[in-house]
């Protein structure tokens, strides 16, 4: 089976895990992607969360401020906000510790693409859980405030777990979106699976097979994370009616 | 229906200490006045009954006194602590009010339980969470509620998978778990279908029976006579009239009490 198959398609030996094959490379390619990914939409969880509550509950400058950002952040391609975030933030850190007299660090890729796509994610996160905060029904939180429960363990006892099941598809739309942004970070020459897929093809002339490849595994990633949100999402529904765990 | 009768004699009453007390309570909502300087006092073991027509800010003066509402001026006293107020009526101390809100088990008209918890989570979340009660009491004093009012073998069942009327039955199991000082209502037969109002009432009339000190927003006139030391009425945000059950449903003196008292029946 594999050899036949091999015969008819002969550059598939070229994803073969040990050197000539290009396999482990990709796959290295496919961990930084995730790894990056898992990063940034924690951080955009992060942001998305406090700065929901920010532009619901904050004062007049927060909330100006976190429009200002979510604005910007959401109207500029994300592409140009990586080159931007990437190399200007990277010189402004830099610049500015030579001015207090320190070295020049070189930023790893790991942590730019992290902080870069997290203030994406962060973004979309804000408007995706303000609204499904607002989605929760008034009551549920004023049953908490009439027993006197303090505003932030409400939020975090009443709130959260009741907007989550709001959230979640959008959120995991987010999620999808982060692990294929991270493509972009191709572009600053950090080795995930589309650059490892790109130096793979043009060094062995196999375009077709690798970019086929890198697109399974994308899909892959894709399948697995619906499973798991899947699961999420009905343990978020839980006591709902439709679809959550009954009695 | 003996208790009560000892608890309406004026003198029994008067010995009673204070538990809730509003004086000339006044709440806007924008430019709309809901509540005109509105007074009310309730001693432990009254059941004091706000009626009137929609719109005369009863469940608005229920909410002033947890601070649901904010009221513009005025001065409220639970349990002889006033609650210090900002000149614009606000509390002054959010310590306080929460303080103060874990005495006061509130009862509301859409049951609010939390739809994430089953009936023993909802009973046991503030006692353990906020109160620090340790969880094994926590649980056993729920289970204990939740027989007193019917629902014992409710207590793993999701909210939204029992009936309005064991919904709020086990609201007000929930209220009760915080072993408050009053009970607040807030038209709790309201959303209820027809046939099911008379199992809340019941668990409603059995606390009051037991001499609970009870601030009950209702539309059930029948019950209000029944249980209620004392009935308000308000009407356009003013006590309109007040007085004993037997006096104001017997023989209301204003006009537009008696043309309430026909038109709900």
């Amino acid at each position: 089976m594999l050899e036949t198959l091999l015969e008819a398609f002969p550059t598939l030996a070229l994803l073969a895990w040990e050197p000539p094959g290009w396999g482990a490379n990709l796959v290295r390619g496919l961990g930084n992607s995730i790894q990056i990914a898992l990063g940034a939409y924690a951080l955009g969880l992060v942001i998305g969360t406090a700065g929901a509550f920010g532009k619901l509950h904050g004062g007049p400058v927060t909330r100006d401020l976190l429009a200002v950002y979510t604005t910007v952040v959401r109207a500029v391609p994300e592409l140009v906000l990586i080159l931007i975030l990437y190399f200007a933030v990277t010189d402004l850190v830099n610049q500015g510790l030579v001015a207090m007299g320190y070295a020049r660090v070189q930023i790893s890729g790991v942590v730019a693409g992290i902080a870069v796509l997290g203030v994406v994610q962060g973004a979309y996160s804000i408007e995706v859980i303000r609204g499904a905060i607002l989605a929760v029904p008034t009551g549920q939180l004023e049953a908490a405030r009439a027993m006197g429960m303090p505003p932030l363990k409400a939020a975090w006892r009443i709130t959260l777990p009741l907007m989550l099941s709001n959230a979640i598809p959008g959120l995991a739309n987010l999620w999808l979106i982060a692990t294929k942004d991270t493509a972009l970070l191709a572009i600053v020459g950090f080795a995930e699976l589309t650059l490892q897929t790109r130096q793979a093809a043009s060094s062995t002339k196999a375009f077709m097979t690798f970019f086929l490849a890198a697109g399974v595994l994308y899909l892959l990633v894709t399948l697995i994370s619906g499973v798991a949100f899947g699961r999420i999402e009905k343990w978020a529904r839980r006591g709902q009616r439709d679809g959550g765990a009954g009695s | 229906m003996k208790a009560q009768a000892e608890q309406t004699d004026p003198a029994a009453a008067a010995a009673q200490p204070e538990a809730i007390r509003i004086e000339e309570l006044h709440k806007s909502f924008g430019s709309l006045e809901v509540l005109k300087g509105v007074n009310l006092t309730a001693r432990q073991g009254d059941v004091v009954a706000i009626i009137g027509g929609s719109g005369s800010g009863k469940s608005t003066m229920l909410r002033c006194i947890n601070f649901l509402e904010t009221p513009t001026s005025g001065r409220i006293v639970i349990g002889g602590e006033e609650v210090a107020l900002r000149p614009d009526g606000s509390p002054a101390n959010r310590k306080q009010i929460e303080h103060l809100r874990q005495s006061l088990g509130m009862v509301f008209q859409q049951f609010n339980l939390w739809s994430h918890k089953t009936v023993l989570e909802n009973l046991i979340e503030v006692p353990v969470h906020v109160l620090s009660i340790p969880k094994a009491r926590a649980i056993e004093r729920a289970k204990a509620l939740l027989d007193r009012v019917g629902l014992a073998e409710k207590a793993d069942t999701y909210p939204a998978f029992m009936s309005g009327g064991q919904q709020q039955r086990a609201a007000i199991a929930r209220a009760l778990a915080i072993e408050p000082r009053a009970m607040l209502f807030d038209e709790p037969t309201s959303a209820l279908d027809p046939e099911l109002v008379g199992e809340v009432l019941g668990v409603i009339r059995d606390l009051a029976a037991e001499g609970r000190t009870m601030i009950l927003v209702t539309h059930e006139m029948k019950f209000a006579r029944e249980v209620a030391s004392h009935v308000i009425y308000l009407h356009n945000g003013q006590v309109e009239e007040e007085g004993p059950p037997e006096t104001l449903f017997g023989n209301p003196q204003s006009e537009r009490l008696q043309q309430f008292l026909k038109t709900v029946g």
